[in-house]
């Protein structure tokens, strides 16, 4: 499986910058959440965050796409620095699809209607054109018989699957993904990690926070051990998993696989 | 061979069915609902039959005053004779065609408008050329129609002018409030919470007081500013705070997740709202914004106070008419089912809406 996968990491084929985060603090109020964050995504490549429960995974990749506001260093995303300039979040979040663990798709609109409104008025695609996107994508989720249909009729891994096609439709250069298996019943996980398995193998660079060994030793080049708000390890996913170096990876990683 | 189960012929028991079942489950379902059942029909055979004969037998429909006296029984008339001033009060007579005409068209838009398929363009076309023509019907002064005073008009159409501009204006304004109330700057923010909390604060009679005796001593000698348009401001100012806290509650039903989901696909603040967060948050407060649209329907008869001549004041009138002094009931009873039509159909149509709208998802 994994040699399928074009593995080329950073060093053996530098794709360009596409994010860039140095020296980043952020804090709620008086809590440190992350601490001195130093990260870089090339083009192509697939990255894994782990690490315990409210280490600060989830906000490090908000702050990606602005969810959520950093208050010392810098975030580049495709060149354009992150600051208070609405015109400039904007125009990020089109190139930053994201996926959440709770799908968040929209209620009151079709299958069709979640994946063809940001096209039509974000990207001002023509409407018939933005269908026609759209009926691709959920081909490739393998959902198209559902367009006409609401997302509370969907189960729940029919949702994510159609959370993950919303945001293709967008084009993006870059899919943030918080735990996009964890609210599923075990019998859909596999539905959805195949989905971004076939995403990884066209090349989309991946930013997936995620306990999924499996999806990680599969399709990522690098995993990241995320906790109390640092990043404190980073390896090639063979090696994170079967050689861990720091004690507390060696922990988690021992709570998480029993 | 096993025995198979005859399941499918099976009949409820009989008790729960037929006109009998009914009646046991319903009426006779404990010893005190048997109670409550008897006491009931006994007030019932005691008032219906007189409350019958009065309305319907010993009634009249089209006579003097006088003459109801005499009869004893209840006197529509007292509607019927005077049914040209209840409705349009002091519009010229021979002009009142163009106040009816002006309801027509304005129940043909409201009926057509239930159906939400053709909530289209072309109806907001006609919504618009309608209500241009009413207020050409009203006015006069154009096409060979004479100019009518608005200190002409009252009645009805009065009462449904105030009403129908009250609540179209009022909803977008509370909705504009609501937002603002949530809104991250702060002079926007605490600009809506003092308004709302002020209005909310105050009775409706005081602000049409304030609008019709204090606001014009703040205006330059000479402008005035027509009385119905004061009374309509202060009736879309009061009802638009109500509804922004009603919308707020919708609001804070909707949860982070879509914002999320929205603002990451790139959407901008007013795409956000207006095709995400509103229609989810809308459609939950429903039934609450109609309770606040049915109860400022009714509030319009305050303009009675600052000298309006709605529905309910030329009922008033008419009654201190002495020949007819002593029919209030009737009369009363007349307007009362006006207004019941107008709030039934309100509240049935957000029951309707409400149906539609939740259906598939
Ligand atoms: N909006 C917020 N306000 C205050 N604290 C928050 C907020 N969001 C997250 N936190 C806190 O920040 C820490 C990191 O949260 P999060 O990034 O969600 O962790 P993870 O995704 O790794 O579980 C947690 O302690 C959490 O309680
Ligand atoms: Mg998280």
């Amino acid at each position: 499986m994994s040699n399928e996968l074009p593995k080329n990491n950073a060093a053996s084929s530098p794709g360009d910058p596409i994010v860039e985060i140095i020296e980043m603090h952020k804090w709620f109020d008086d809590f440190h959440v992350l601490k001195n964050i130093n990260l870089t995504v090339h083009k192509g490549e697939r990255i894994i965050i782990c690490g315990p429960s409210g280490s600060g995974k989830s906000t490090l990749i908000r702050c990606i796409n602005r969810l959520e506001e950093h208050q010392r260093g810098r975030i580049i995303v495709d060149g354009i620095e992150l600051t208070n300039d609405l015109k400039n979040i904007e125009k990020i979040r089109e190139e930053v699809g994201m996926v959440f663990q709770h799908f968040n798709l929209f209620p009151h609109l079709t299958i069709l209607e979640n994946l063809t409104l940001g096209p039509v008025w974000v990207r001002k695609t023509p409407k018939a054109e933005a269908e026609e996107t759209a009926m691709f994508f959920l081909e490739k989720v393998h959902i198209a018989d559902q367009a006409r249909k609401y997302p509370g009729q969907l189960s729940g891994g029919q949702q994510q699957r159609v959370a993950i096609a919303r945001s293709l439709c967008m084009k993006p250069k870059v899919m943030l993904f918080d735990e996009p298996t964890s609210a599923l019943d075990p019998e859909m996980i596999k539905e959805v990690l195949d989905v971004m398995i076939d995403l990884a193998k066209e090349g989309m660079t991946m930013l997936v926070v995620s306990h999924e060994m499996g999806f990680a030793k599969s399709a990522a080049h690098r995993v990241l051990f995320m906790d109390d708000g640092e990043i404190l390890e980073e390896n090639t996913p063979v090696d994170f998993f079967e050689n861990p170096q720091h004690e507390r990876t060696k922990l988690f990683l021992s709570q998480i696989l029993h | 061979m096993q025995e198979v189960r005859e399941t499918t012929a099976m009949k409820p028991p009989v008790t729960r069915i037929g006109v009998l079942g009914w009646v046991r489950t319903n009426l006779f379902s404990s010893v005190f609902n048997s109670f409550l059942t008897v006491v009931i029909i006994y007030f019932l055979w005691k008032i219906v039959p007189g409350l019958i004969r009065w309305a319907f037998i010993d009634s009249s429909w089209t006579t003097t005053g006088a003459e109801c006296r005499a009869a004893g029984g209840a006197c529509w008339s007292v509607v019927t004779k005077n049914l040209r001033f209840i409705i349009f009060g002091f519009f010229p007579y021979e002009w009142q065609w163009r106040p009816l005409l002006a309801m027509i068209i304005l129940f043909t838009l409201l009926i057509v408008s239930r159906n939400r398929s053709y909530w289209k363009k072309w109806l907001g076309y006609s919504w618009l050329i309608g209500l241009f023509v009413m207020g050409l019907l009203l006015r006069g002064g154009l096409f060979g129609l004479p100019p009518v005073e608005s200190t002409k008009w009252s009645g009805l159409p009065l009462t449904l002018l105030l009403s129908v501009f009250g609540l179209t204006a009022a909803y977008p304004l509370g909705v504009l409030l609501a937002l603002g109330r949530q809104s991250r700057m702060p002079a926007i923010k605490s600009l809506s919470v003092v308004y709302i909390e002020t209005i909310r604060g105050v009775p409706l009679i005081s602000l049409l007081f304030m609008s019709s005796v204090m606001f014009p001593l703040f205006l330059p000698e000479g402008i005035t500013i027509n009385n119905i348009l004061r009374a309509q401001v202060a009736i879309i100012m009061f009802t638009a705070a109500y509804i922004a806290e009603v919308v707020r509650g919708g609001l804070q039903a909707i949860s982070r997740g879509q914002y999320e989901a929205a603002e990451s696909l790139g959407l901008n603040y007013p795409q956000k709202m207006r095709l995400i967060i509103l229609p989810q948050a809308l459609k939950i407060v429903i039934p609450p914004s109609v309770g606040i649209l049915i109860s400022a329907f009714k509030d319009t008869s305050l303009v009675v106070i600052i000298g309006l001549f709605d529905l309910l004041k030329t009922t008033q009138s008419t009654l201190s008419d002495p020949r007819w002094m002593g029919f209030s009931v009737e009369a009363y009873i007349f307007i009362a089912l006006i207004y019941f039509t107008g709030c039934f159909s309100m509240s049935s149509y957000s029951r309707r809406l409400e149906r539609e709208l939740y259906r598939g998802n």
